[in-house]
């Protein structure tokens, strides 16, 4: 096994949102599930949807457009729960649609910090130009933090 | 080799040595005299240097080593027991306390010296003067094992070539030597044990042969005992060191080889078993003189008992059965609501055998998780020791009901309203000594410390035989501080007045102390009681004493719960807060200075909408009745206003989790039988 390779290449889960796509490293992705009920909870954000019931676990879910202040669109057939784990928090995000997983080499991952604008970038870990797609890396542990309300 | 596979075995030794070390302490404190209880102190840390050493955690081992030192030269009579002496030995075990909690969080023992607890033991060896007499000690013993060493050496048969390695090396001038090690009876984890002992040889030798065979002790095919042949460049002395301060060695043999000599010569041992023989023999002499000490021998053995028969589990895979048991009950809330199938005989009885099976379940679980409220009492002998001493009181801490268990969640939580109850009563509650000799009460003052089951309440007692509370005190302070004015103080009952004690920078103690006074106090003890759902009350008499009573539920996971809906949002409040359900006109509802109020049999209670505190949009439908849920905060009401209720559920508490975790209105999460989730309200929060 070429040890160096395997190394420098790295696995990400590969979704779409408002016709964008982004990756997210598929170690802290747990399980995609489809959308099920989810119960608001009060004096949170609004991109935080609420809490689900994952298999007699309590969740909560982050909705990705909200968050990105993107326009708010319906709920479809593909749209996906992506359950993602790290640390001791487990959340899921609500995303379009969830296509597929691709391997990126490190040199195909550009980094984004020169496009900065508006402090948005600090969520993403990178742009990955796969063949002449390219495709938003994005830093889970930044984004999920959720300030409470008093 | 990596060690981390021992640190949790280290840990939770270490932890354990430490507790019996401070129970060792106070009764040595008490009985000076009593040599099995300096013996068991010398054997804590004579164990924890030699767990700390093969760590590698070298200052542990290096603080442990002086208190060795210390205690084996109070074992030969050398230096007696003081206070001071006492003191610093406690001070030894708060170190060792830090190190192992360094170790906990960070996995490393830290970079905190205490030096000076080091240079305090020094001083005491210095004075005794004269050195240690390890040599003497070993010397001692060599005539009576030797026997018993020439059938354990005659077992071991070497090849041509091992032999020709041995007479290479001694050709050499390097050091054979031929190890027996004997362990404990009781170790658990033997090959764990053997591989550290092999990690320690390795260090300073090559082995040549074990017998039984590496693979053997490994699959920990061997009984206690081993012995194994290693070429060394090191003496005899340092091996020997090393091996006895491993913990769980109950006898390290070491002779020296010699070239064509396989009987081998014994050169010198050293083993534990011969301590404890004279340990014993010490023991049975005390006996006939001191009673005490038969007792607290008979107390050691109980508590042997006691570790033996318990199971130490990992509360994490608690939480997986637990979620196994919740997800039972939700099945069977989900199929007593099967409506529309036709209820047979035989579908009755199907549920009744689940419930039953889901009922015992629970309940053994609930047992699993429960803890005795031992693991918090522990420490407070030693607390008030420092206290009493700090203030200079005599006190007494007796306590009872230790074995009284408690949810792990409770335990976790009830601690340090404990701790704040019993500074409390020793420092505002028993007299100074002067003045307890005026009033003609006894020197000591008393406190004890009591828990036992009520149903399904445990009930904690904190008493003194102090001076009491002082009532006028009190309610002149409750004026002073504004909380009630001069004409109502008048009226107020023995209850209210104590009420006053419990409102937040509450203080009636002229001057602080390191104790108390601080008027941050029972207020903190007061809401920590009631997040865990329990409460508080004070029976107090002057010049008499008083007394604290905490009743906390048995558990926190499982509770009645009553679900409410709130436009088209299904809440849970638990059962235990409520006090009753009414119906109002909406006309009844008053306004009072902005707040909503009711009139309920001629007591005010204030409405709140709870709706609006949780942001639910509000729904459309008027109706005639308003549902009200008068919900008791200690002994106010409020009153809830809920769109409908739905019924009452037993529901299993769960976290929101670390992200969500901060909302103060939600107490946590239930899952209802059709798979959604509701949020528990936590009424403390929202209640005036």
């Amino acid at each position: 096994m070429n040890e160096a390779v395997a190394l420098n290449t790295m696995q990400f889960v590969v979704f779409v949102l408002s016709n964008e796509e982004y990756g997210l490293d598929i170690q802290i992705v747990n399980t995609i599930e489809k959308m099920i009920p989810i119960t608001r909870v009060p004096k949170t954000p609004q991109y935080v949807k609420g809490v689900i019931n994952l298999r007699g676990d309590i969740v909560p879910i982050m909705d990705l457009r909200e968050r990105f202040g993107l326009p708010i669109s319906e709920e479809t057939e593909e749209t996906r729960i992506i359950i993602v784990k790290f640390e001791e928090i487990q959340m899921g995000i609500i995303v379009d649609e969830v296509k597929e997983v691709i391997h990126i080499n490190e040199e195909q991952i550009e980094s984004t910090t020169s496009l900065a604008k508006e402090g948005l970038m600090e969520n993403v870990l990178g742009a990955g130009k796969v063949d002449d797609r390219v495709i938003t890396l994005l830093n889970i542990e930044k984004l999920v933090n959720i300030s409470v309300k008093e | 080799m990596d060690m981390s596979q021992y640190l949790e075995i280290f840990i939770e030794e270490s932890k354990e040595h430490l507790q019996g070390l401070n129970q060792s302490l106070l009764q040595l404190e008490k009985n000076p005299q009593d040599v099995p209880i300096l013996n068991e102190i010398f054997r804590v840390a004579h164990t924890l240097k030699g767990m700390a050493g093969t760590m590698g955690f070298g200052k542990m081992a290096k603080l442990t080593h002086d208190m060795e030192n210390v205690l084996h030269a109070l074992r030969n009579n050398e230096i007696k027991v003081n206070t001071n002496l006492v003191d610093l030995l406690f001070r030894c075990l708060d170190a060792l306390e830090n190190y192992v909690n360094e170790v906990v969080t960070k996995g490393t023992e830290g970079n905190t010296e205490y030096s000076e607890i080091i240079k305090g033991l020094d001083n005491i060896l210095n004075k005794k003067n004269g050195n240690v007499e390890v040599k003497a000690e070993s010397q001692e013993i060599i005539g009576s094992t030797e026997s018993s060493i020439e059938h354990i050496t005659s077992k071991f048969k070497l090849n041509q070539y091992e032999q020709n390695l041995i007479n290479k090396a001694i050709e050499m001038n390097m050091n054979v030597f031929k190890i027996v090690v004997v362990l404990n009876k009781g170790c658990v984890l033997k090959s764990a044990r053997a591989f550290i002992i092999f990690q320690t040889l390795e260090r300073h030798a090559e082995i040549i042969k074990s017998e039984p065979r590496v693979e053997d002790i490994e699959d920990e095919k061997f009984d206690f005992e081993f012995t194994v042949m290693v070429i060394t460049r090191r003496d005899l002395e340092t091996f020997h060191k090393e091996l006895t301060s491993i913990s769980e060695v109950d006898e390290v043999i070491i002779t020296t080889v010699h070239s064509n000599d396989t009987q081998g010569t014994v050169h010198e041992i050293n083993c534990e078993v011969q301590e404890k023989v004279s340990e014993e023999s010490e023991e049975e002499s005390q006996n006939n003189d001191n009673e005490s000490a038969d007792q607290q021998k008979g107390q050691a053995s109980k508590n042997n008992l006691k570790t033996g028969k318990t199971v130490r589990v990992d509360i994490d895979r608690l939480d997986v059965l637990m979620n196994l048991v919740s997800e039972l009950i939700i099945i069977k809330t989900r199929l007593e609501g099967l409506d529309e199938i036709e209820r047979t005989q035989n579908y009755n009885e199907v549920i009744e055998y689940f419930e039953r099976v889901t009922t015992n379940l629970h309940d053994a679980v609930m047992k699993v998780r429960m803890v005795p409220i031992e693991t918090v009492f522990n420490r407070f002998p030693r607390m008030l020791r420092d206290i009493s001493r700090s203030l200079n009181k005599e006190i007494v801490l007796n306590m009872s009901g230790e074995d009284t268990e408690l949810d792990r969640t409770v335990i976790d939580e009830i601690g340090d309203p404990l701790i704040h109850l019993l500074r409390n009563s020793a420092d505002h509650g028993i007299e100074s000594l002067d003045k307890r000799k005026e009033m003609g009460k006894p020197d000591a003052g008393h406190i004890n410390l009591r828990a036992y089951q009520d149903g399904n309440n445990v009930v904690i007692e904190v008493e003194d035989d102090g001076k009491g509370i002082d009532l006028e005190r009190v309610k002149k302070k409750a004026i002073d501080k504004g909380f009630v004015n001069k004409d109502a103080a008048k009226n107020l009952s023995q209850k209210d007045i104590i009420d006053f004690l419990f409102k937040p920078s509450f203080s009636t103690t002229d001057k602080i102390t390191d104790l108390s006074g601080r008027g941050v106090g029972l207020d903190v003890v007061k809401t920590k009681i009631e997040t865990l759902g329990g409460m508080v009350e004070v029976d107090t008499e002057a010049g008499r004493g008083s007394k604290f009573i905490i009743r906390l539920p048995l558990t926190l996971a499982i509770i009645q719960a009553l679900l409410v809906q709130i436009n088209n949002e299904k809440y849970a409040l638990p059962l235990n807060t409520i006090r009753e359900i009414i119906k109002v006109k909406p006309e009844d509802i008053k306004q009072v200075q902005k707040q909503e109020i009711i009139l309920l049999r001629n007591t005010i209670v204030p409405i709140i909408r709870i709706g609006d505190c949780l942001d639910v949009p509000p729904s459309e439908k008027q109706n005639k009745l308003l549902t009200v849920v008068v919900v008791k905060k200690g002994e106010k009401l409020s009153g809830f206003l809920v769109d409908n209720l739905i019924g009452q559920h037993e529901i299993v508490i769960k976290s929101l989790g670390k992200l969500l975790g901060g909302i103060k209105t939600i107490a946590g999460a239930t899952i209802l039988g059709d798979g959604n989730v509701a949020l528990i309200l936590d009424v403390n929060s929202l209640a005036v």
